[in-house]
C-alpha cells in the first residue's frame, strides 16, 4: 500500500500534532484503516473549543467565545473605572457619557473620525463571527450546512414557507366564499429595504447580488398578498425607517418689532460669502442690501434673478420687504448667500407643505461647492500641464 | 311734426316775433337732430299756453325757451368737439395730445408721439443710442409724460424773461430718464419757437478726441475741430430759421483772407465753422457769445440744454503731445460753454442734466449734484433749481409695459399676465433703463 503509506506518514505527524484528540476518536468505534485516515482527515478540520490554533482559519483572526466574554468583562470594569475618574455614577454611565469622557481625556486632532480613540462595547468592535457549525462528531448542526450559505437559504425557506401558508389560507377562504379583495395600503413610505451589506451583516454570511435580489423579490411578493400580523412582523424585520428630511428643517420663530410688524431673521452662506436677511411680513417688495438698494448693489440681472427665486417660487413677489447684510465672496456668491438666507427666513411665514416644496426645489440647501485645491504637478485643480511629446 | 302741435291763436307782435321765432326756429332746427321729445312737448305746451294768453305780456321768459333750446346745441357741441384724450379703461398708455404745451397732470404716465420730421430737425444724432434704436424699431418716437418734465414745463411757462436765466438741473440715479426728460423740454421749446442750443453729451468733448490743436484765438487753450464742426452742423439743422434772422454784432476775422462783417447773418459764421474746420471751435465761441448778447434784446428766446454738464468741471482723459493732462478749462469749447451756463444773461433758460454714465473718475453710485459736480462745479452752478428724476411709479410702469405690448415687443407668453409683470417689476425695480434692457432683444 504505497498510497496509504504516504497518508499514514502524514497521519502520524498529525496524530502527534493533535495529541489527545486521536484517542477520543478511536474510542468511538471500530475503524478500518481507510476510515482511520478519513477520521484523521476529519479531525484535521475540527477546531477545538479550547484555544487550539486552526490551520484553515489562520487566514482570518477568529475571536473565540471566551475571548469575547473576557473582553466584555474588561469593558464593563473599564466603564466603571472611567465613571469614577469622571466623578459620575457608575450605574448610570451610558455610551454617550463614555464617548464624551474619552474625547475629553484623549483629545485628538485627527481628521478621520474613525482613527480617533474609541471605547465601545466589544460587540460593536469585534466583527461577528460564526459559531462552530458542527458538533464533536463532526456532523453539522444545520440541515442546510452543505449548501454553503446556510443562513441565507434557511431564511429563504422560511419566507417561502410563510408565503405558501398565506396562499393556502387564501385558497381556503376563496373556497368558502369569504375571500374579500381587501387591499391594505401598507405604509411603505418612510422605510426602506435592508441593503445588501446590512443583510450580510445580519446573516454573518457573504451573499451575491442575485441572492440579495431574489430575497427582496420574495419579501415584496409576500407584501402584495395580505398576510397576518406575524408575517407582517417578519417582513418588518427587514425594513429600516428613513427619516423624512423636511422635519429636520429648522423654522425660525417670528419676532415682532416696535410697530407690531412681524419679521423673521436667518443666515445663509455660499462659498465664502455670509449673509443675514430680515424679512418683514408686509411690504412692497423693496430689498436693501448693506443699506443700498438691490438694483444698485447688483447691477447684473443674473444676481437679481437669484434674489427673485424664493419669492417667485412662493408667488409672493411684491409682498415682503427685506433688509440684508452680506460680506465676503464675490457678486455671485453674495447673491447665492442672500437667496439662501431669504428662503430660510420665509419658512416662518409659510405652511409646512410649502417648506417641503422649497426644500425639494433646493432653496433651503446650502450649496456645498467650494473652490477645489490646486494639486502639485498640475496647473490647476483638474487641468494638467500641456503634454509635450518631446 | 312740430307744426301739428303748435297752434298760434294770434300772430305775435313784431317785437316779440323775433324772440318767439328765434326760439321756435331753434327748436325746429334742433328737433330733427336730437330726440328730446319731452322738451319739445313741454315747449309746445308752453307755447300753446302762452299763445292763448295775452300775447303782449312776457310771462314766459323766452330766455328759458332759448335755454332749453340751446341746451341741446351745447351738449351736441360737446359730443362733436371731443377735446379730451381717448382713455379706454383697459390699456392706457397713449395720448393723442401732440403739443407738449398742453400736457398736464392728466397726461401723466402716457406716451405721446413726436412726428419723425420733428425728430430729424430737433435731434440730429443727439438721442441716446438705445432710444434711437427703439425709435427705428417701432418707426415712431414716443416719449412718456412724467412728473419732472411736467414740473419743468410749468416753470418754463411761467418764466419771467426780464430776470436772469434760471438754471434747472435734472439729477437722479442711472437710467431714470433724465436725458429723455430733457428731450421733452426741448420739444416743448421748439414748438414754442425758441432757439435751442443743445449739447447732447458734454462728456464727448472731454474724452477720446483725436485732433487737438492749439487754439488760434488764445494760445493757452486747445481746439477741438472735429467735435466743434459736428456740433455746428447739428445746430444748423435745428435752428435753421434763426440763422438768417440773427445778425452778428461785431466783425470777426478768421484768417488773412476770410472775415465776417458786422451785421451779417449768423448763418455765415456757422458756415464758416463747418467749411473751415480749423476755425470751427472759434466759430462755436462766436455763436455762443452772439446768442448770449442778443437774447437779452428779446428777439428770440434761448434755451441752453446741456446733457452731462458735470463733464465741464470734472477731469479729462485728453493728453497733449508731451503726455501732460489737459484740464477742462484749457479746452476752448468747455471754456465757452461754461460762460454760457453762467446766469448773467436774460431772455431764456438753462436746463442741465447730470450724468454718471459717461463721466470720468466718478464712482458708479454717485448721482447727487454735490458728488458729480464737485466743489468747483457746484459753486459755479449755484444757485440752481434741482429736479429729481426717479424710477417709474406703478402707473407709469404699467403704462410702459402696455406700450411695449401694443407694439408687440414683448413676445413671451407670460408678458401680459400679472405674474409676468410682477417679475419684470422686481427685476428692474421700476427703473426705466433697466426695464428697457430687460425687454430688449438678445
Amino acid at each position: 500500500m504505497a498510497a496509504p503509506c504516504v497518508f499514514w506518514g502524514a497521519a502520524v505527524s498529525y496524530r502527534l500534532f493533535l495529541g489527545g484528540r486521536v484517542s477520543l476518536a478511536l474510542r468511538q468505534g471500530v475503524w478500518k484503516a481507510a476510515a482511520a485516515e478519513l477520521q484523521i482527515l476529519r479531525l484535521r478540520h475540527t477546531t477545538g473549543v479550547t484555544a487550539k490554533k486552526n490551520v484553515a482559519a489562520l487566514r482570518r483572526e477568529t475571536y473565540t467565545v471566551d475571548f469575547i466574554k473576557k473582553q466584555i468583562e474588561e469593558f464593563n470594569i473599564g466603564k466603571r473605572h472611567l465613571a469614577n475618574m469622571m466623578g459620575e455614577d457608575p450605574e448610570t454611565f451610558t455610551q454617550e457619557d463614555i464617548d464624551r469622557a474619552i474625547a475629553y481625556l484623549f483629545p485628538s486632532g485627527l481628521f478621520e473620525k474613525q482613527a480617533r480613540p474609541i471605547m465601545k462595547h466589544p460587540e460593536q468592535i469585534f466583527p461577528k463571527q460564526r459559531a462552530i457549525q458542527w458538533g464533536e462528531d463532526g456532523r453539522p448542526f444545520h440541515f442546510l450546512f452543505y449548501t454553503g450559505k446556510q443562513s441565507y437559504y434557511s431564511l429563504m425557506h422560511e419566507a417561502y414557507g410563510k408565503l405558501l401558508d398565506v396562499e393556502k389560507r387564501q385558497n381556503q377562504l376563496q373556497a368558502k366564499g369569504l375571500f374579500s379583495e381587501k387591499t391594505k395600503t401598507k405604509d411603505l413610505i418612510g422605510s426602506r429595504w435592508l441593503i445588501k451589506e446590512e443583510l450580510e451583516e445580519m446573516l454573518v454570511e457573504k451573499l451575491s447580488d442575485q441572492d440579495y435580489a431574489q430575497f427582496i423579490r420574495l419579501l415584496e411578493r409576500l407584501l402584495t398578498v395580505e398576510c397576518s400580523a406575524e408575517e407582517e412582523e417578519f417582513v418588518q424585520r427587514f425594513r429600516r425607517s428613513v427619516t423624512v428630511q423636511s422635519r429636520k428643517q429648522l423654522i425660525e420663530p417670528l419676532q415682532y418689532d416696535g410697530q407690531g410688524m412681524a419679521f423673521s431673521t436667518s443666515e445663509g452662506k455660499r462659498k465664502s460669502a455670509k449673509a443675514e436677511a430680515i424679512v418683514y411680513e408686509h411690504g412692497s417688495g423693496r430689498i436693501k442690501v448693506n443699506g443700498i438698494d438691490y438694483l444698485l448693489y447688483f447691477p447684473v440681472t443674473q444676481d437679481r434673478e437669484q434674489l427673485m427665486f424664493p419669492f417667485h417660487f412662493l408667488d409672493r413677489l411684491g409682498k415682503h420687504d427685506v433688509t440684508c447684510t452680506v460680506s465676503g465672496g464675490g457678486r455671485s456668491s453674495q447673491a447665492g448667500a442672500i437667496r439662501l438666507a431669504m428662503a430660510k427666513a420665509l419658512c416662518s411665514f409659510v405652511t409646512e407643505e410649502e417648506v417641503e416644496w422649497m426644500r425639494q426645489a433646493g432653496l433651503l440647501t446650502a450649496d456645498p461647492r467650494v473652490r477645489e485645491r490646486k494639486k502639485p504637478g498640475q496647473e490647476g485643480a483638474r487641468r494638467k500641464f500641456t503634454w509635450k511629446k518631446r | 311734426m312740430y307744426h301739428n302741435n303748435c297752434d298760434f291763436a294770434a300772430p305775435p307782435t313784431k317785437s316779440m316775433l323775433t324772440e318767439w321765432q328765434l326760439s321756435v326756429l331753434v327748436l325746429l332746427y334742433i328737433s330733427p337732430i336730437c330726440n328730446e321729445d319731452e322738451n319739445l312737448s313741454v315747449a309746445a305746451a308752453m307755447l300753446t299756453r302762452t299763445s292763448r294768453l295775452v300775447p303782449g305780456a312776457r310771462r314766459l321768459d323766452p330766455g328759458r325757451l332759448l335755454h332749453t333750446g340751446s341746451q341741446a346745441p351745447q351738449s351736441l357741441a360737446a359730443h362733436l368737439d371731443n377735446p379730451a384724450p381717448d382713455d379706454s379703461p383697459r390699456a392706457v398708455s397713449r395720448t393723442s395730445e401732440k403739443d407738449p404745451a398742453r400736457h398736464g397732470e392728466q397726461h401723466e404716465g402716457l406716451h405721446y408721439n413726436i412726428p419723425l420730421q420733428d425728430m430729424r430737425t430737433l435731434f440730429p444724432h443727439s438721442l441716446p443710442p438705445r432710444f434711437s434704436m427703439q425709435v427705428k424699431t417701432f418707426s415712431e418716437a414716443c416719449l412718456m409724460v412724467r412728473k419732472p418734465a411736467l414740473e419743468l414745463l410749468h416753470y418754463l411757462k411761467n418764466t419771467n424773461f426780464a430776470h436772469p436765466a434760471v438754471r434747472y438741473v435734472l439729477y437722479g440715479e442711472k437710467g431714470t430718464g433724465k436725458t429723455l426728460s430733457l428731450c421733452h423740454v426741448i420739444h416743448f421749446c421748439a414748438k414754442q419757437d425758441w432757439l435751442i442750443l443743445h449739447v447732447p453729451d458734454a462728456h464727448l468733448w472731454v474724452k477720446s478726441c483725436r485732433g487737438l490743436l492749439p487754439s488760434t484765438y488764445n494760445k493757452q487753450r486747445l481746439d477741438q475741430p472735429a467735435e466743434a464742426s459736428i456740433w455746428l452742423k447739428n445746430f444748423k439743422t435745428t435752428n435753421e430759421r434763426f440763422l438768417s434772422q440773427i445778425k452778428v454784432q461785431e466783425k470777426y476775422v478768421w484768417n488773412k483772407r476770410e472775415s465776417t462783417e458786422k451785421g451779417s447773418p449768423l448763418g455765415e459764421v456757422v458756415e464758416q465753422g463747418i467749411t473751415r474746420v480749423k476755425n470751427a471751435t472759434d466759430a462755436v465761441g462766436v455763436v455762443l457769445r452772439e446768442l448770449k448778447g442778443q437774447s437779452s434784446l428779446g428777439g428770440f428766446r434761448l434755451l441752453v440744454a446741456v446733457d452731462g454738464v458735470n463733464a465741464l468741471w470734472g477731469k479729462t482723459t485728453l493728453k497733449r503731445e508731451d503726455k501732460s493732462l489737459v484740464a477742462p478749462e484749457e479746452l476752448a469749447l468747455v471754456h465757452n460753454l461754461r460762460k454760457m451756463v453762467k446766469n448773467d444773461w436774460h431772455g431764456g433758460t438753462i436746463v442741465l442734466t447730470l450724468s454718471q454714465t459717461g463721466s470720468l473718475f466718478k464712482p458708479r453710485k454717485a448721482y447727487l449734484p454735490q458728488e458729480l459736480l464737485g466743489k468747483e462745479g457746484f459753486d459755479a452752478l449755484d444757485p440752481f433749481i434741482p429736479i429729481l428724476v426717479s424710477n417709474y411709479s406703478p402707473k407709469e410702469f404699467e403704462s410702459c409695459i402696455q406700450y411695449y405690448l401694443e407694439n408687440s415687443w414683448l413676445q413671451h407668453e407670460k408678458a401680459h399676465t400679472e405674474e409676468g409683470k410682477k417679475e419684470l417689476l422686481f427685476l428692474s425695480n421700476a427703473n426705466p433703463g433697466q426695464l428697457e434692457r430687460l425687454c430688449a432683444h438678445l
